[in-house]
């Protein structure tokens, strides 16, 4: 154990900014597994290649020589018709069974993605550059990287116009009301159908913005998705279904906790404490419920 | 009587495919010796995989084009049996197994990476199959004391601990302070114990020693610990990943530091991926072209390295380097045991003591190369920007000097 970042503020404010700009990123993909989870009541476990394949979108423009950063533009349009593909040709066999056959779906697809990204793409560790420079505070003592910060900007402009487009736009009301039952929303003539197609396409946009940031800000290869959907899940769990703010929140505070967790007990029990602290989560959800009943008795 | 039938034939059909895969496959076949290899086609190794392959086959082709190899009078060309072990451990081990129990293959090829050679290396060691490995690296290796495993590259302990060597000497024979932050994989463990064993031969003080897991994408943590506890030297090992986000979050986090040492820079394509924020970063490396190692068959570094861009296209990283001094050494030891019985060969290989292009090879009885120091080289780049490898340590190489200790960002 090490408590260095308790010892020198600087540091405790470095870590804390460190955790709320990753968790903003967290938090993006999060929602797009919460959209499709409360709207099809499906857990989507190829998330996080589906984030990878955004990255590799924008790595291949960098490439040719644009700018990454219009990854964040140009990724979400194509990863939206790859949603689509996927819910045709997959989900919409498995979308009313039950959520273990959903699970089986999407690990397969995750498995193919993967191997079809390192057959493509081939096994090599890649990044994007975007020369955007650092942000130096407190006299040089806290450092922000200009990507993490434009990352996180991207994701909260990305986050709010989503919020803006589910209130007011017919598709959005329609998912709303999918979500909330999707047998009564069928009756008073929304077509489900079409609703769950452009959910999963929205998830994949979502999927493809955070993927172009993080091809800017980390690293990408074919077989690094698996953290990502951890992660979104996690939040996910934590923040409950439909709950944007919440997932905001919680997005943060596991970018929080993580680095914290990093500090003090060392890199290698960072995604160790993730783990640790969903099972505290879920073992504490399942007590406060008990107790409910109990109540209700 | 009709399932009988059906039985019957299905049982004939196999009895026939299995006794002509194993005759078709055995050791010696006519004029060929077949050597197995399990290599990483498919997965996330398959980029070195595939290095490790081209460096097969371009030995193969050498030798068998320079005349074979000559065992009883009488002259065997190189023919080599590859499987796509999928980057897997388990993989790999069912087929070596399946290698030399049901293709017969006699004598072995490593396979990519310390891991995957770690899983089949019981497997030929129990059968008794001399194998060649030489992207198997791990210290854990050659402590087992298997008999039949030879690696032609240095372990991994040696990786770094020159660059600690080289810090205390230019710091006038004082103790350095060392940061370090390891991957937790057998390869950078081991690199990691060498480095305690530097630290400690030199009295040197490790002030920040953290492990890195294997999903790494970001190190800010111990970046801002080495910003606040200023030590003379930051050593970094995670393969490709770990080169990768080293670089690019110190260049980012503009965290200075006077040495800055790493391993796996030429598999990450450091100066091409990260351009000048790589520029002097020291990169431990078992071959380097500019050496001037010389054999028959390839002559020396500069022309392996010109015959092997002609034929693949790229320049040659150390993993296909070893790997075709690996075809050398097993050449070199049939036609010493003038047989191809296993115990002979095998005897042959542990009394191998030759040089290649690569550099000398001399087993210990480990099964590791005692005969053959690493380098180092450090990233340079020019005024416009294009950056290269340049040699700097052991001096007896060296094709520039280095550059210590590493300029400010400020100042650059």
């Amino acid at each position: 154990m090490d408590f260095l970042v308790f010892q020198y503020p600087m540091i405790t404010l470095q870590a804390c900014l460190d955790g709320i700009l990753l968790g903003v990123l967290f938090a993006l993909i999060a929602y797009g597994m919460a959209l499709q989870w409360g709207v099809m009541n499906i857990i989507n476990i190829a998330q996080g290649d589906l984030v990878i394949l955004g990255g590799y979108i924008a790595y291949f423009m960098y490439l040719y020589g644009i700018h990454p950063a219009w990854g964040v533009i140009v990724a979400p349009i194509i990863m939206y018709f790859v949603g689509i593909a996927i819910y045709k040709l997959v989900i919409n066999k498995v979308v009313d069974r039950d959520l273990f056959i959903s699970i089986l779906a999407t690990f397969g697809i995750s498995i193919l993605f993967m191997q079809l990204m390192n057959f493509a793409f081939g096994a090599d560790v890649v990044l994007a550059n975007s020369g955007y420079g650092t942000t130096m505070l407190f006299d040089n003592n806290v450092v922000l990287p200009n990507s993490k910060i434009f990352s996180a900007f991207i994701s909260i402009v990305f986050a709010v116009c989503l919020v803006i487009y589910m209130k007011k736009s017919k598709l959005g009301r329609a998912i709303r009301a999918t979500a909330q039952n999707a047998r009564a929303a069928k009756i008073l003539g929304v077509d489900t159908e079409k609703v769950y197609a452009a959910t999963f396409g929205i998830n994949a946009a979502l999927c493809g913005v955070a993927g172009a940031l993080i091809s800017i800000t980390f690293t990408i290869h074919p077989y690094m998705g698996l953290p990502y959907t951890i992660r979104s899940f996690m939040i996910v769990i934590v923040a409950g279904l439909g709950n944007l703010p919440g997932v905001a929140m919680s997005g943060m505070g596991l970018g929080v906790f993580e680095e914290f967790a990093d500090y003090i007990l060392g890199t290698e029990f960072r995604i160790g404490s993730v783990f640790l602290l969903l099972v505290l989560i879920l073992v504490y959800r399942r007590f406060k419920l008990s107790r409910k009943r109990e109540y209700l008795k | 009587m009709r399932l009988n039938k059906i039985i019957l034939s299905f049982v004939s059909a196999l009895v026939i495919l299995f006794s002509t895969s194993v005759a078709s496959f055995a050791k010696v076949v006519g004029d060929k010796i077949i050597l197995g290899a399990a290599i990483s086609l498919t997965g996330k190794y398959s980029s070195n995989g595939v290095h490790t392959q081209n460096g097969y086959n371009m030995a193969v082709d050498r030798i068998n084009s320079m005349g074979g190899v000559k065992v009883g009078g009488k002259t065997y060309k190189f023919d080599i049996i590859y499987y796509d072990d999928e980057s897997n451990p388990k993989r790999a081990a069912q087929l070596a197994e399946r290698l030399i129990s049901q293709d017969g293959v006699e004598f072995m090829l490593g396979p990519y990476s310390s891991g995957l050679t770690k899983a089949i290396a019981p497997v030929t060691e129990k059968y008794g199959v001399p194998m060649v490995e030489a992207n198997g690296a791990s210290r854990s290796l050659f402590t087992k004391g298997y008999k039949y495993l030879f690696a032609v590259l240095a372990p991994a302990n040696l990786y770094l601990d020159v660059a600690i060597e080289t810090a205390v000497e230019l710091n006038g024979g004082k103790p350095v302070r060392i940061a370090q932050a390891f991957e937790q994989d057998a390869f950078s463990q081991d690199v990691r114990l060498g480095i305690l064993d530097a630290a400690e031969r030199t009295g040197s003080k490790i002030i920040i020693d953290d492990k890195l897991p294997k999903e790494l994408n970001d190190m800010a943590a111990t970046l801002v610990k080495v910003k606040q506890m200023k030590p003379d030297v930051l050593v970094v090992s995670g393969h490709t990943k770990g080169a990768l986000t080293a670089i690019r979050q110190i260049a980012e986090m503009k965290v200075d530091v006077p040495m800055l040492a790493m391993t796996h820079c030429d598999a990450a394509k450091l100066s091409k991926q990260h351009g000048k924020n790589s520029q002097y970063a020291l990169c431990a490396s078992q071959w380097h072209k500019s050496l001037t190692y010389k054999d028959d068959f390839f002559k020396d570094g500069m022309t392996y390295a010109a015959d092997f861009e002609k034929e693949f296209g790229y320049d040659p990283p150390y993993q296909s380097a070893e790997s075709s001094a690996a075809l050398l050494v097993f050449k070199d030891a049939f036609e010493r045991a003038n047989s191809f019985d296993q115990k002979k060969v095998r005897d042959a290989l542990a009394a191998t003591n030759m040089q290649t292009f690569y550099g000398n090879i001399k087993f210990a009885p480990g099964g590791q190369n005692v005969d053959k120091p690493m380098v180092l080289f450090q990233v340079m780049c020019d005024a416009s920007g294009s950056c290269e490898n340049k040699v700097v340590a052991p001096l007896k190489w060296a094709s520039a000097k280095l550059i210590h200790p590493i300029p400010k960002w400020s100042e650059r």
